[in-house]
């Protein structure tokens, strides 16, 4: 299960739509070994798409250095989908390699930039192996 | 030539769990086939038929080498190389 405050969750939301139709795609990085998301790091989509999304190579670089720094890991890694539900591609799945991390898909099929419904939802991709877990959206976490 | 090679998470089953590890090569190239010598497995995880993955990056020294020579890179005694597979999907 993912446990994420509410504010992290408008901020993903936020970010998808206002990238769509583009695919928006970012982390939310959380102390090792605690499974908290906690810092959001909205990054660019350098395939600038609406199928596709990549991080730019050095700004991967510079987020990986960053974390290591603070003793983080990418707790969720979350894109958006701009015309489909919310759930990994094939590309996705095959491309996936944090099994640890929470992947968070978004879909803006529904209202676009706009207010509105949207759905998200939240996977496990493992050696290929996909599980949607469920959310837990919280004020704030506990302790 | 001796080299510290940053290990991503995904990979880190075939190095014993460990995430930085030595290896010698006077090219990147060297490099990784003397890294799939000490861990049998690594290296088709980096590259294919056709040079370097797609979804794999790799930098020496913090440059990207697809911006310098890809594998034909050349790295000298106390260089990283870091390893990190692309965030990428669909």
């Amino acid at each position: 299960m993912l446990v994420i405050r509410r504010e992290l969750v408008d901020r993903i939301v936020a970010h998808a739509r206002a990238d769509h139709p583009d695919e928006a795609c970012g982390v939310i990085a959380g102390p090792v070994g605690t499974d908290r998301p906690e810092r959001f790091i909205p990054m660019v989509n350098a395939a600038r798409s609406p199928t596709f999304y990549e991080f730019d190579s050095s700004d991967l670089l510079r987020l990986y250095r960053q974390m290591d720094d603070l003793d983080e890991v990418p707790v969720v890694i979350y894109h958006s989908h701009t015309a489909t539900e919310a759930r990994p591609s094939r590309t996705d799945i095959s491309l996936a390699s944090e099994p640890d991390a929470h992947y968070v898909l978004v879909s803006t099929r529904q209202t676009g930039p706009l207010d509105g419904p949207y759905e998200l939802r939240s996977f496990r991709i493992v050696d290929g192996q996909v599980s949607e877990e469920d959310v837990q959206i919280v004020e704030a976490y506990p302790g | 030539m001796s080299v510290e090679v940053r290990v991503p998470t995904i990979l880190r089953p075939l190095t014993g769990g460990e995430k930085i590890v030595q290896a010698q090569g006077a090219t990147l190239e060297a490099v990784i086939k003397d890294l799939d010598a000490s861990y049998p497995g690594i290296g088709e995880r980096l590259v294919d038929d056709s040079g370097l993955r797609r979804f794999v990056n790799v930098y020496v020294n913090d440059e990207d080498v697809r911006f310098m020579d890809s594998l034909q890179t050349p790295v000298q005694d106390g260089d990283s190389v870091t390893i990190l597979p692309a965030v990428a999907g669909g």
